[in-house]
């Protein structure tokens, strides 16, 4: 009896209808159209586009990098950022300049292209929507090692935090990974999906009992936990660039691995894929993009979730132009949000994990409703 | 996966009808009848018509699931500053003993037991629902949005100080419900899919989870404080006036959501088989909505959005019954047992704090979770 439950609900060659891989068609009945699965190009833009796409969206990361460098709380003549950032003389200007406006700039750009990538990666692994760069629990991991740091061990100063929130984030990946990788038919999506589902409430909770019990640990988490690219000092990107720089070489080299899993486990070996390896590296990659990112800007994972469903709806599935296209539109969401944060409550700021919620929420859900649906 | 040795007993499954026949034992009591093949046995009831099959460990799961659920709700009432002895509680539960411990029993701890009784199932009832419509394991009321809606009302409340006079209740619930239907509003393009539910809720959810994290940290740390005890989930201090609308809208939607199962699996198969079959697809998934996110508003309503509950509940019924869906009831029975063995173990852990239910969740149902999933791996079932 046992035995053929199992044998009925697991057995067979297809996954079992519970899972999320499932190949059926999203939007069959409801477009009247069906929808033929993931061939990269079908959907969104005409193959010859996608090269304009993303010119255009670095254009557009270009114009986002000179806004964040002349608008801020303090208004300052054009004119003169321009020559505090060709003659690097002293005073206020350059002080704010150099040691303010860049630094968040840069770091606006690298946990954008760390989130943007990391998301798209966890989703193709996991085959799974829902799957956000957080899923492997990098971001709780994170979080944890944060609050415990302020709770624990006293600390005050971020510096102290990015290291222990990256040992934290390393950790919890580890962790689910080996949950989800045992077994003999390895790290299958649905398995790593739920470990990491596991792990991150298991995390999640010990991080609310810190802050419930200590009001000191709760007061800086909650600001940490909001996200932000504020008051980053320019020591503290350099700390993180070379993760994210290392992290973003390991994605961008799997896109062609990507593709091929995106096809099924059996298909992608049967092309000559090491899956295993591919997932492997996958991993290790998101780790290294997520941890950098969340220990240098806070957990704002959902830039991660939403972004790479954007971009695979506008750009398509091909992951090699997947990946650097939703790469630079995140980095574009959260400079265009931390800009807007700086200017809508003059002299005060708004976190730009909040205003970037408001920001690609709606254009989130409008684009859902617009497009025919490539699913995972 | 597909070893040669499960492939074998597979085809063995699908050619069940030819040796069905040959080898069927039916077995007739008045209306009732029993047809045994294959290993699986089928019940038949003739009037009025209905049948299915009889999974003996799904039923051992529930009975199991229910005895322990109730062992744990007595222990609760049983424990606390005033130790009752268990012997006494279950005839004070019906309004014998002496007035001093009925009074504790049945007005003070009674009304806190009993919420944790009714979220759980509700939460577990709702996350099975929602992971078989949207067939996705990742797939619950809390990570589409309508906790994140719920939350965001409250901590509103709690916060901005409007609706004071409305309660975390009554703003929890409406938050819940306005957050559903919009959710459900803006996946409408012609009909819905479960693939855009999905979608359109983590964008509403994003939304509503940052209007969050910005009240909270604008928040004064006092007031901070309140909003996350009630954002992890929290029993402290129930009264009846919270268990009894959670019961009157359980009483009208656990039956639904039970009788909805059958056609819960067929939507399973795809949009398209499923209205192959005979289901009116769109209908269906209407009702399937209106229920589960009844049943998480009210049980978030009363009990703060205890974490984890919808969405490990069912992942854990099924791994136990050995089933490929979430089974309904055992997962709800499953999300009783977690709240309510979660609250006694908060409150008898660190008795000065009252960790709230929502906090030990997490520690409690990830590790089983996990453990089940490293088992599912070493005997390679699958995930």
């Amino acid at each position: 009896m046992t035995n053929r439950l199992r044998v009925a609900s697991t057995g067979t060659a297809t996954p079992p209808s519970s899972v999320p891989t499932s190949t059926a068609p999203a939007d069959g009945p409801a477009t009247g159209k069906p929808a033929p699965r993931a061939a990269p190009g079908r959907r969104g833009l005409h193959p010859a586009r996608r090269p304009v796409l993303l010119g255009a969206s670095l254009c557009v990361l270009a114009l986002l990098c000179a806004l964040s460098i002349a608008i801020g709380s303090r208004s300052i003549p054009l004119d003169q950022v321009l020559r505090v950032l060709i003659h690097r003389d002293d005073g206020d200007v350059e002080a704010i300049v150099w040691g303010l406006r860049v630094p968040r700039t840069l770091l606006g750009l690298l946990a954008g292209a760390a989130l943007g990538l990391a998301g798209t990666i966890m989703q193709t692994l996991t085959r799974n929507p829902l799957a956000d760069p957080g899923l492997l629990g990098v971001s709780a991991g994170a979080t944890l090692a944060v609050v415990l740091s302020v709770s624990a061990f006293g600390l005050t100063s971020l510096y102290g935090y990015i290291w222990f929130a990256f040992a934290g984030a390393m950790a919890a990946s580890v962790l689910v990974y080996l949950l989800g990788a045992t077994g003999r038919s390895g790290a299958t999506p649905v398995k790593l999906a739920l470990a990491g589902v596991g792990v991150t409430a298991l995390l999640g909770s010990l991080t609310s009992a810190i802050a419930l019990t200590d009001p000191g640990a709760l007061d800086r988490y909650r600001y940490w936990s909001a996200g932000s690219i504020a008051g980053r000092d320019g020591s503290l990107v350099a700390q993180a660039a070379p993760f994210i720089l290392a992290g973003v070489v390991l994605a961008l080299t799997l896109a062609p691995g990507l593709n091929s899993l995106a096809l099924g486990d059996d298909v992608a070996a049967a092309l000559g894929r090491r899956v295993g390896l591919i997932r492997l590296q996958g991993a290790v990659a998101v780790t290294v993009l997520t941890g950098g990112a969340v220990a240098v800007a806070g957990p704002l994972v959902f830039i991660g979730l939403v972004v790479p469903h954007a971009t695979r709806m506008i750009a398509g599935t091909d992951h090699r132009w997947l990946l650097p296209t939703s790469m630079v539109l995140a980095s574009c969401l959260i400079l265009a949000a931390d800009v807007t944060g700086r200017v809508v409550a003059r002299p005060q700021e708004i976190n730009v994990g909040i205003i970037v919620a408001f920001l690609g929420a709606p254009f989130f859900v409008m684009l859902v409703r617009r497009r025919r649906l490539a699913e995972l | 996966m597909a070893a040669p040795s499960t492939s074998t007993p597979a085809s063995a499954a699908t050619s069940t009808p030819t040796s069905a026949t040959a080898t069927a034992v039916t077995t007739t009591y008045g209306p009732l009848s029993l047809s045994r093949a294959d290993g699986r046995t089928a019940v038949r009831l003739a009037r009025p018509a209905a049948s299915g099959v009889l999974r003996p460990r799904l039923v051992a799961v529930c009975a199991v699931m229910a005895a322990a659920t109730f062992a744990v709700f007595c222990l609760g009432i049983a424990l606390g500053d005033y130790p009752i002895g268990i012997a006494e509680v279950v005839p004070a539960l019906w309004g014998s003993g002496d007035p001093g411990s009925l009074f504790i029993v049945r007005e003070l701890r009674l009304p806190r037991a009993l919420v944790g009784l009714l979220a759980g199932v509700a939460f577990g009832i709702s996350g099975a629902v929602f992971q078989t419509m949207t067939r996705n394991p990742l797939a619950s009321p809390d990570m589409i949005g309508i906790t994140a809606g719920a939350q965001t009302a409250v901590v509103a409340g709690i916060v901005l100080g409007f609706g004071a006079g409305l309660g975390s209740q009554v703003l929890g619930l409406f938050g819940g419900l306005a957050t559903a239907l919009v959710i459900y509003l803006l996946a409408w393009k012609g009909g819905t899919s479960g693939y855009r539910i999905i979608l359109v809720g983590i964008g509403v959810s994003w939304l509503c989870s940052s209007a969050t994290d910005y009240l909270l940290a604008r928040a004064r740390l006092a007031e901070a404080g309140q909003a996350l005890g009630w954002l992890v989930g929290n029993l402290n201090g129930r009264s009846f006036d919270q268990a009894r609308p959670l019961a009157l809208a359980m009483a009208a939607l656990v039956p639904v959501a039970l009788a909805l199962g059958r056609v819960t699996r067929t939507l399973q198969l795809g949009d398209e088989i499923a209205s192959g079959l005979g289901v009116p697809v769109q209908r269906t998934r209407l009702a399937l909505m209106i229920t589960a996110v009844g049943l998480v508003a009210f049980a978030t309503a009363a009990a703060g959005p205890i974490v984890f509950v919808a969405l490990a509940a069912p992942q854990i019924a099924q791994r136990l019954a050995n089933l490929a869906w979430p089974p309904p009831l055992a997962s709800g029975l499953t999300g009783a047992l977690t709240v309510l063995s979660a609250d006694l173990i908060g409150r008898q852990l660190l008795p000065e704090t009252e960790l709230p239910v929502g906090v030990v969740t997490g520690v409690l149902g990830a590790p089983f979770l996990l453990w089940l999933l490293g088992r599912a791996n070493r005997t390679d079932s699958g995930g």
